[in-house]
């Protein structure tokens, strides 16, 4: 669960004649001083920007017009889709995760083991993941219209649209979803398949267990540093979907299938033009988002002792 | 789980385990050679032969449709390439809208690489004050939402002059490629052994050059990796160049298709939305099938880290 590979104890570290610590650490800023001037003014200065925007008044066109804080905030909240942008969202996101999760391991489980055709099962899983997503949105948008699917006869006898209704909205969505993503997160799980030793299965072998009770009592267990990983993805992904309902959806029908991202956009650049409270709105996200993955974390934390 | 194609394994050389210890639970099948091995195995290849087909049938109807006669298009009779004509001709043209996605993706690879490639041998290599601090907020990029960021920078873009600019869309897109790259180039560094680099100073390189003759082929295949994401990322990406591009001259591909739909009075023009995916998908699809190692290699890398 480290994210930093481990550091080299000073002891070890070559501290040779050509290359003494301060010449070392100059060296050091020199190469690394490109990603420094990105990560400073394209991520560390809008960060701040993005808090500062969200305290001002600060309308599209006009720019920076003083301090209002908290009025952003106050109209964020009351906007007239805020609640049902975040209800939204929330019920996409248990969606897709349950739904991508579960196939990811599924089809990890299917094609596991190495051979040609399971080599060409996974090829096949795992070319929609290099499309676009909005690519993917544009292709779908196409095979769920009523005129130019080649499902139109069946939407025709069973008199539904794919995109007619807010339910058949979402789960047209999270089929795209699901098609674009669960090669994706099969990948993530053959790893995490992989590093399970094959003694373990031996063993449970031995004393006669059934695959089910395999599954359940080595297999999940054993995978949970990769399932925490796959879960804390998909949720944070899916918290933040916007291109697949901007173009598939476009938040219909009637306004039924708007996100949190989506509505920070309408409300920037398409009507409201008020950046000030899409600011206070994306600052929302950004804390809901790390206090959601906190608690992820901690959750797959504390199961595990 | 032992899957069932474990016995793929030439079961003739084997010797036959202890039939007792095998139980009746687990027949062992032969690789399907015999009459009884087909017959057994012929449900689990039409059941994932059909999952496969699931995931690749609508990019096979897609690029059939494209060149199929459809009404409402500009392929009503026969097959052909109407679709594309109509694409062709949409506003700037598609030459002009493949131009700027091109120009955008290959400017963010380059600096993506030039930028990790650096800061990866920085990280590996260097110990200087800082060095935690940075790699640690540089990682934080991922923790961050996309519209989080679009909405200052678009404002600070403008401040600097590159408001509804290409490589402002290109710097920005290269910052997001930024945590992964690198991340997988310091991994990619630190799998070098240090006696290589040591040795190539030692006869008097100077770190730069010994980077450069001596890293830069070790670590090529993280480049790969790192230049092939960049690339797929920057090439399908729609939020950024919607936000920070708002001149119809300068619209990436993603976005112009996108715009294509619902132009003529409200009417949309399938075929030429399909032709559009179409020219989308096939770049990323042949990339793919050429550096498909690559591509599972920086899966693999990012699942590690977790």
């Amino acid at each position: 669960m480290k994210v930093i590979a481990p550091s080299r104890s000073p002891g070890v570290a070559p501290r040779g004649r050509s290359r003494p610590r301060s010449r070392q650490a100059l060296l050091g800023w020199l190469y690394a001083t490109p990603t420094a001037v990105f990560v400073v003014a394209l991520f560390a200065v809008p960060l701040l920007l993005v808090v500062k925007m969200s305290m001002s008044r600060w309308p599209l066109l006009t720019g920076d017009q003083g301090i209002n804080a908290p009025d952003n905030f106050v109209k964020a909240v009351d906007h007239r889709f805020f609640t049902d942008s975040v209800v939204f969202t929330l019920k996409y996101t248990v969606l897709a995760t349950v739904l991508l999760l579960a196939l990811g391991l599924g089809l990890a489980l299917l094609v596991q083991e190495s051979s040609r055709w399971n080599n060409l099962l996974r090829a096949s899983f795992l070319i929609p993941s290099a499309l676009g997503l909005a690519s993917a949105s544009l292709l779908f948008y196409v095979l769920y219209s009523p005129y130019a699917s080649p499902l139109a006869p069946v939407m025709d006898a069973l008199g539904f649209t794919f995109l007619g209704s807010p339910n058949a909205a979402l789960f047209s969505t999270v089929f795209l979803i699901v098609w674009r993503y669960a090669g994706f997160y099969m990948v993530l799980m053959l790893v995490g398949l992989q590093g399970i030793p094959a003694e373990v299965y031996e063993a449970a072998r031995s004393d006669g267990a059934s695959r089910w009770q395999t599954f359940r009592k080595v297999t999940l267990p054993l995978l949970r540093p990769t399932l925490a990983l796959t879960t804390v993805l998909c949720v944070t992904g899916s918290l933040l979907a916007f291109e697949q309902f901007y173009i598939l959806t476009k938040g219909g029908p009637d306004n039924s299938t708007i996100t949190v991202v989506q509505l920070i956009y309408m409300v920037a650049f398409q009507g409201q033009n008020d950046l000030g409270v899409a600011a206070a709105l994306s600052v929302i996200v950004l804390l809901a988002l790390i206090l959601i993955n906190v608690l992820q974390l901690r959750a797959f934390r504390t199961e595990e002792n | 789980m032992v899957a069932p194609s474990r016995t793929t394994a030439p079961a003739a050389d084997e010797p036959p385990p202890p039939p007792p210890a095998a139980g009746p639970a687990r027949p062992r099948r032969p690789a399907g050679v015999t009459i009884a091995g087909i017959a057994l195995r012929t449900p689990y290849w039409v059941f994932t032969g059909a999952m496969g087909l699931i995931f690749l049938a609508p990019l096979l109807w897609t690029a059939v449709a494209s060149v199929s006669p459809q009404p409402g298009t500009n392929q009503v009779n026969g097959w052909g390439f109407g679709n594309y004509v109509t694409l062709s001709h949409y506003q700037a043209g598609i030459w002009r809208y493949l131009a700027n996605s091109a120009f955008v993706s290959l400017l963010t690879v380059a600096l993506t690489l030039g930028i990790s490639f650096l800061g990866g041998y920085a990280f590996a290599r260097f110990r200087f004050p800082g060095r935690n601090v940075l790699f640690l907020v540089t990682l934080a990029i991922l923790m961050v939402p996309y519209a989080t960021l679009l909405i200052p920078l678009y404002v600070l873009l403008n401040q600097v002059g590159l408001q509804n600019s290409l490589v402002g869309v290109a710097l920005v897109l290269a910052m997001f490629q930024l945590p992964f790259a690198t991340f997988l180039m310091r991994i990619s560094f630190e799998a070098v052994p240090r006696e290589l680099d040591e040795a190539a100073m030692v006869d008097g390189c100077s770190s730069f050059s010994a980077l450069w003759r001596v890293l830069l082929p070790a670590v090529k295949p993280g480049l790969i990796t790192v230049g092939l994401f960049a690339f797929l990322a920057a090439w399908n990406d729609f939020m950024a160049p919607l936000i920070l591009i708002n001149d119809t001259e300068r619209m990436t591909l993603p976005l112009a298709v996108s715009n294509l739909r619902g132009q003529v009075q409200g009417v949309v023009d399938y075929g030429a939305t399909e032709a559009g995916v179409v020219v989308l998908a096939l770049p990323c699809i042949v990339l793919f099938l050429l550096l498909q190692r690559h591509y599972v290699r920086g899966f693999m890398s990012g699942a590690m880290k977790g």
